[in-house]
């Protein structure tokens, strides 16, 4: 009994320790936007929204939360679209070959990585006049994260009962009409989940924004919160927080979202 | 009749069109994903240049490019800071703790779990550069928050200890996924094996070495492999140091894109990357290999493919 109440003590502190840990770094996105600066501290008292307003008059700010958005809806609805169709196949017809396809694709899409292939990309991007596009980024992107989301997909339509589809066709449905009307909301949330994945790894992504666009007035967030620095090259912390907690609200609801509705938790593991 | 037919092909898909439903996600999979992939293959074996003479017409210049990076020390030592930026924050830092976070939080319940879960998994999902930035507002040397805790005022932490900075952010920043991870297969362990092990006196030590860890083998070796893959073709600790002071915390991504992108070296740029995807193969290839060879054992096991 006495083991027990000193080892609960014990785990007690430890989590009180890893919550200061987690939580410290995160203290200065609540408290810093709110946050006078010591440059304008002159007219106005310690609460202030003015960051809020200088975040507005940053000609960059507003617009690369439009670009974010355009960048990452266009991924995210391209992953699926793609990932659906192709999943869908390959979950009722039998390719010879199919597993061998879906592992390699897998194995591929974790072994090249941005690291592994920034110069190839960067120079095919450049050929293809897909330098400062959106649509450079979002094809880029997509061609990652597409074998992942085949095989997540795939696991989804393989749990679904095949019955309805055959009773829709005897009704003379076309294939198209099929997946549309009973395989896809069957699949919502499978659907949904490959959705906002794709949508937030676009959103926080760095690497391929940061070395194919070069103009900042079509960089996403991620990439403008890098060039908030003064002349001097001292980064402006006041408008760097305010942006961020912006920036992060988003990815937070979009969480707090699709937890609530679906869960965020493996089950037994990591599917295969 | 129609029976053995509708269970290959159910909804009438029938070859062709199936092959049509493939193919774009295919062409864009081998457009920027397996071309680029084969294309460093080929830049890595040229002088190819941002910009100049080699940029215009670049020549092979065969194994040069690999020979000079296994000799470069910048590039050995670039790959050093990576075996311990991968060791300490993803297989010590991320699953030690995110372990430890599983173990005690799956006894717990209420509000205690829920925060502290809760904020681990915040620090996964901000993004990345957000999250940067938070742990340059909390390393600053001026008005940084740790020094005003430490009392240690114009403690330059990021020029003074690079590496360690980043070993720990990262553990911050990546442990959610281990603590998922072994939270959900901590599940699997029943209740009734840890009570046994409990009441014949075995320590809390002695139940995780005999008990826990057999049955959860897989699982840890599925997220070591994982976390490990991911720490090394990590890019984010650029947004913290950028690499420096003097290239002590360049792990091999910030190095190669300082080498092809900012150097301008797009040939030498390529033979790292080669590398590195190397590396990711191997790493890769180890995962698939255990995993099968678990499978297999499985299926000796209980007769027949399991669950």
């Amino acid at each position: 009994m006495i083991r027990h109440t000193v080892g609960r003590l014990v785990s007690t502190v430890f989590l009180a320790v890893v919550l200061a840990f987690f939580a410290l770094p995160m203290l200065w996105l609540a408290s810093a936007p709110f946050d006078d600066s010591p440059t304008i501290t002159t007219s106005v008292p310690e609460f202030t929204l003015n960051n809020f307003a200088a975040i507005l008059d940053n000609p960059y700010a507003l617009g690369s939360i439009r670009n974010s958005l355009i960048q990452g809806g266009g991924a995210a609805a391209l992953v699926v679209v793609l990932a659906a169709l192709a999943a869908y196949a390959l979950s009722r017809v039998r390719v010879p070959g199919r597993d061998v396809l879906l592992y390699l694709l897998l194995l591929l899409s974790s072994v090249v990585t941005g690291t592994a292939a920034m110069v190839p990309i960067f120079e095919l991007a450049t050929r293809l006049d897909l330098i400062d596009t959106h649509l450079g980024v979002i094809l880029v992107v997509s061609g990652g994260l597409l074998p992942a989301a085949i095989f997540i997909l795939k696991d989804f339509m393989d749990e679904t009962p095949t019955s309805y589809e055959e009773s829709a066709r005897v009704f003379g449905a076309s294939s198209l009409q099929i997946l549309r009307h009973i395989v896809v909301p069957l699949v919502r949330p499978g659907l949904a989940t490959i959705a906002v994945w794709a949508l937030a790894s676009v959103w926080g992504g760095f690497l391929f924004q940061f070395i194919l666009l070069r103009d900042p007035d079509k960089s996403p967030g991620s990439v403008i919160l890098y060039t908030l620095y003064t002349e001097g090259g001292a980064p402006k912390l006041d408008l760097i927080s305010t942006f961020s907690l912006l920036y992060s609200l988003p990815v937070v609801a979009m969480y707090l979202f699709v937890s609530q509705r679906y869960g965020f938790r493996f089950h037994g593991g990591i599917k295969r | 009749m129609a029976r053995p037919m509708s269970a290959v092909d159910a909804a009438g898909l029938g070859k062709g069109r199936a092959v049509g439903f493939v193919l774009p996600a295919l062409v864009l999979i081998g457009v920027f994903l397996v071309f680029p992939a084969l294309w460093t293959i080929y830049l890595g074996l040229t002088d190819y240049r941002l910009t100049g003479l080699a940029a215009a017409n670049p020549q092979v210049v065969g194994l040069d490019n690999y020979t000079d990076a296994l000799r470069d020390p910048r590039f050995l030592g670039s790959l050093w800071l990576t075996v311990v930026y991968v060791g300490g924050s993803a297989i010590l830092g991320q699953a030690g703790l995110g372990f430890a976070l599983a173990w005690v939080l799956r006894t717990r319940t209420g509000r205690l779990r829920r925060v502290v879960e809760g904020v681990v998994l915040l620090s996964w999902i901000l993004p990345s550069t957000v999250v940067g930035f938070l742990w340059f507002a909390l390393l600053d040397r001026d008005d940084g928050t740790l020094n005003a805790l430490l009392n240690t005022p114009g403690f330059a932490w990021l020029l003074d200890y690079p590496l360690l900075s980043i070993v720990v952010f990262n553990v911050w920043r990546g442990t959610a996924f281990s603590m998922m991870l072994y939270s959900a297969a901590l599940e699997n362990v029943p209740p009734s094996h840890l009570e046994t092990a409990r009441l014949a006196g075995a320590s809390v030590f002695q139940q995780l070495r005999d008990v826990v860890l057999p049955l959860i083998r897989r699982h840890i070796l599925t997220n070591l492999l994982l976390i490990s893959l991911w720490t090394f073709n990590d890019f984010t600790p650029f947004v913290l140091t950028g690499g420096g002071p003097e290239g002590r915390s360049e792990i091999l991504p910030i190095y190669v894109y300082n080498v092809a992108l900012r150097g301008g070296e797009l040939g030498a740029g390529a033979a790292i990357s080669f590398l590195i995807l190397l590396i990711n193969l191997v790493f890769a290839l180890v995962y698939l290999r255990l995993l099968r060879d678990r499978r297999r054992r499985e299926a000796a096991l209980t007769g027949g493919p399991s669950a």
